[in-house]
């Protein structure tokens, strides 16, 4: 299935839905412990980091996404709302090393439901502010150039080590 | 002076031009009748418009007509288009954490 992608200015919603092969058990597994998630929520060539993980009800994830450069990007994310393997809700925001917050930030829900082995993941991120969302979207766009000219790094990588062993 | 075109869209005002301009060229004035707002007003938020390069005057007679780049709105799905990139290399990359907890688990 493809990705369903919608933003919506009007409520300040993002609105994505995916549906994965595997089990609902597997993919709540994936988003709520630490070691899974920090193998996939960065986009490459970005790594996530978590730092502190308590996924409970008032509980929070601390995590930085960390550029290949190193640099790294905070941000917290605060459990507001936890059905086991159904729904979970967070206030995310980004932060400084020292989990300071920098405001605002955003109201994260996420279902998950399962039909026939495949679970469909929606999500709905609701941004308090309409410039903050534009700016997250803004350093998205920096992000997916970056993954970019990864993929192009690794793309001409490849073409040169062909030539090389010919 | 120019500015960020999310600047531009942040105003539910300036998107309310945008949306008249869209469907054709107007005068401040035809557009003022649109707001409660003032004049002035609307002429300050034509004049960050134009900093953004989102609209472009033409003098006709007395009036000055301002009309929209389509081609600089384009910008904006660019923009969004790239965020809905991130998700789907998010997604990718969960795809195969997952294929190998599944293989993992079918192993235990």
């Amino acid at each position: 299935m493809n990705m369903d992608f919608i933003v919506n200015k009007e409520t300040k919603t993002v609105s994505i839905t995916k549906e994965f092969d595997a089990t609902r058990d597997l993919v709540w597994d994936a988003y709520t412990k630490a070691e899974l998630l920090d193998q996939w929520w960065a986009p490459k060539p970005f790594a996530s980091r978590t730092k502190v993980m308590e996924f409970r009800e008032g509980g929070r994830r601390f995590y930085a996404m960390v550029s290949p450069d190193g640099d790294e990007r905070w941000a917290v994310q605060k459990y507001t709302s936890i059905t086991p393997k159904t729904n979970f809700k967070f206030f995310n925001a980004f932060a400084d090393k020292d989990e300071n917050l920098e405001l605002p930030g955003s109201d994260w829900d996420l279902n998950f439901s399962e039909q026939d082995g495949k679970t469909k993941v929606s999500i709905s991120i609701y941004n308090e502010s309409l410039e903050r969302m534009e700016r997250v979207i803004a350093m998205g766009f920096q992000q997916g150039m970056e993954a970019l000219l990864q993929n192009l790094e690794d793309l001409l990588g490849k073409l040169t080590q062909g030539k090389t062993s010919k | 002076m120019r500015r960020d075109i999310f600047q531009a869209i942040a105003d539910p005002t300036r998107r309310a031009i945008i949306a008249l301009i869209a469907l054709q060229a107007m005068t401040p004035n035809a557009l003022a009748e649109h707001f409660d707002t003032s004049r002035q007003a609307v002429s300050k938020h034509l004049r960050i418009l134009t900093e953004c390069e989102l609209v472009t005057q033409e003098q006709k007679g007395r009036e000055i007509y301002y009309s929209l780049e389509i081609e600089k709105m384009k910008e904006i799905d660019k923009w969004l288009e790239q965020y809905r990139k991130i998700w789907e290399t998010r997604f990718e990359q969960l795809g195969e954490v997952l294929e190998v907890m599944k293989k993992q688990k079918s192993e235990e």
